[in-house]
């Protein structure tokens, strides 16, 4: 089912969560909303689920106003962070629950609710497992008897809550890797919330990046990371290092010196945004240079700190990890990818 | 290796002997010796002497009233302490606090002091009882009498274990069973009440174990009519006056016995339900 957000404003305590959010979700899509905490990925969430009323705006399901609808006539499946399982029900009761508190007109026959509870197990690969308790399973059994849980209802939207923020990092990719399967083999609209962009790349079909109660961006993982647009989405996704220059008459200027690149730009000042693995290094002088302050190595490449000039900044480049260079060697690169914004309006770090 | 080592855990606070030992010391002490000084007191009139005073039926209608209105008064508190705890765990109101503190002061109120207010809001021209009286109902001097003030002094206990309980169980639960479809009534009555179920268990049982050993609140208002209104600790006291100090022990022996078996009972159903659900989780 598409889920359509309209101008949505929300305020708690007239405090503001949402400042007039708009977004389309595709029917079948899997789509990740992602951002820091208290950038109101949550909020947006529980307001689509009708776990909260918006202050203002629409929200709609398929052609349908919803914003009225309370939780129980949304028809969603809602998977919580920290599971928020009936304890006192065994695993196949939490499943069935959707089914058995039904209205008896729609209520299926108890052996159909047993079936189809039996067959959610298996679909989350919790079979035998049906007649244990939620203390005696393990987080990721938990969580997978959640989204079980939610599917027994066959909800038009599934949406997750930071579904595998409680669970280790192991456990987190394998299910990672299971929710992707699952999500292809029964189509549902599935939004869920996370702050892990590793996570939110891996996953989703498309991204929705907040910050502040605001979307910064919108778009597949591959839009996001490669054209971001926004200092805050550059920052935020991916690594990526930021130096304020200058733009004079076509060329990029750092301090006093021209560092090899030239924009179209109007002249002035910017910020430079460009990302570890984005540069070439380069012999001579226009071209950023610095020494190296410290270095480390993540996966096949190293990671290296530079002191950049004078001015006390320091940018991340990523190097091959047999590149000779020790501490404190002169190193000079240009970035091959890059970005400028406009200067903020802090003042610049020294 | 003590005689112990095979209960002995490991621990970061060593000690299990002296710690166990005090415990057991003073368990017996402050618990064991008087109860069993009771029971050999009763014991002193022998098989048939203990059980002619035990089934004397002044004593039994003394009993019966005991009991009866205090299983009916903690199961009263049950209700009403529930509905109390959820108000002040889940709401937040103007005078929360004023309202959660003064949920004690039965516990710190002088008993007497409690039932003579209570008589004389209850009796025939009292405040509310001449409302009753109207209605021809009597509230002071019958066993409701007896039940009022035994929910008063009752309460905190069936609120004071109801309110942590409630205060960990997460809204997330709830949010769940709703967006499972379960409307309001089904998520208190299969979600929200059978997860409380242990803490309400414990709640009754501490309510229900105060009523039965209630003296001074209660003598007040029950006019203590024997055959009628009038409590087995009340005819303990009675029989001490007539210095028939083994009638009064084969009342309490038989008061503890009742009691100590309901509590029993209580308690293992606890253990079987915090074994099936698990805590914390």
């Amino acid at each position: 089912m598409e889920v359509r957000v309209q101008n949505v404003r929300k305020e708690f305590d007239r405090f503001p969560a949402l400042h007039d959010v708009s977004l389309d979700i595709k029917s079948g899509e899997l789509i990740a909303l992602l951002g820091p905490s208290g950038s109101g990925k949550t909020t947006l969430l529980r307001l689509i689920a009708g776990l909260e009323r918006p202050t203002a705006g629409k929200i709609f399901f398929g052609q349908e106003d919803a914003s009225e609808k309370s939780v129980q006539e949304r028809n969603i499946g809602f998977v919580f962070q920290h599971y928020a399982l009936f304890r006192h029900m065994t695993i196949l009761e939490n499943v069935s629950f959707g089914l058995e508190v039904r209205p008896r007109a729609t209520r299926p026959s108890k052996a159909e609710i047993r079936r189809r509870a039996l067959e959610l197990l298996d679909l989350v690969q919790l079979s035998g497992l049906e007649k244990r308790y939620p203390s005696q399973l393990s987080g990721g059994q938990r969580q997978r008897v959640a989204l079980a849980r939610a599917l027994a209802i066959e909800p038009g939207v599934l949406l997750l809550d930071e579904p595998f923020g409680a669970l280790d990092a192991q456990v987190r990719r394998e299910l990672r890797k299971w929710l992707r399967e699952i999500h292809d083999r029964t189509g549902h609209t599935t939004v869920f919330v996370t702050h892990d962009q590793e996570e939110a790349l891996e996953l989703a079909d498309r991204l929705c990046v907040m910050s502040q109660g605001k979307i910064e961006q919108v778009g597949t993982p591959d839009t996001v990371y490669d054209q971001p647009q926004s200092p805050f989405v550059f920052g935020f996704i991916g690594e990526s290092s930021a130096l304020p220059v200058n733009i004079e008459r076509g060329d990029i200027w750092l301090g006093d010196r021209p560092i090899g690149i030239s924009s179209p730009e109007a002249s002035g000042a910017a910020r430079l945004f460009f990302r570890p693995h984005d540069i070439e290094l380069v012999e001579g002088d226009a071209a950023l240079s610095g020494v190296v302050a410290s270095s480390r190595r993540v996966g096949g490449t190293r990671r290296v700190e530079l002191d950049i000039g004078g001015a006390a900044r320091r940018v991340e480049i990523d190097l091959p990890f047999d590149h000779p260079a020790g501490e404190r060697s002169q190193i000079s690169f240009r970035p091959k990818r890059w970005k400028l914004f406009p200067p903020t309006d802090q003042p610049p770090l020294s | 290796m003590s005689r112990f080592g095979r209960f002995r855990q490991p621990s970061v606070i060593p000690g299990f002997g002296l710690t166990f030992g005090f415990t057991l010391a003073y368990f017996s002490l402050i618990i064991l010796v008087p109860l069993v000084a009771l029971v050999l007191r009763s014991a002193g009139l022998g098989w048939n002497g203990f059980w002619a005073a035990a089934l004397d039926p002044r004593v039994l209608a003394s009993l019966r009233t005991s009991f009866v209105t205090a299983l009916i008064a903690a199961g009263i508190n049950v209700v009403f302490g529930t509905l109390i705890a959820w108000v002040l765990v889940r709401y937040r109101f103007p005078g929360r606090r004023i309202f959660d503190a003064m949920v004690d002061l039965p516990f710190a109120l002088p008993t007497a002091v409690a039932g003579i207010a209570l008589t004389a809001i209850y009796a025939p021209n009292g405040i509310v009882g001449q409302f009753a009286a109207q209605l021809g109902w009597r509230i002071a001097y019958t066993p409701i009498g007896i039940t009022i003030a035994m929910i008063f002094i009752g309460l905190p206990f069936v609120v004071r274990t109801i309110q942590p309980i409630l205060e960990e169980t997460s809204k997330e639960v709830e949010e769940a069973s709703a967006t499972l479809g379960a409307n309001r009534f089904q998520t208190i009555s299969r979600v929200l009440l059978p997860s409380l179920a242990p803490a309400i268990m414990t709640g009754f049982a501490l309510a229900f174990a105060r009523a039965v050993g209630e003296y001074g609140s209660v003598i007040f208002i029950a006019g203590n009519i024997p055959f009628v209104s009038e409590i087995a600790p009340l005819l303990i006291v009675i029989r001490l006056e007539e210095f028939n100090y083994a009638g009064a022990a084969v009342i309490a022996t038989v008061m503890l016995a009742i009691s100590f078996v309901m509590l029993f009972v209580i308690n293992l159903i606890q253990a079987w339900s915090r074994r099936r659900y698990g805590y914390g989780s």
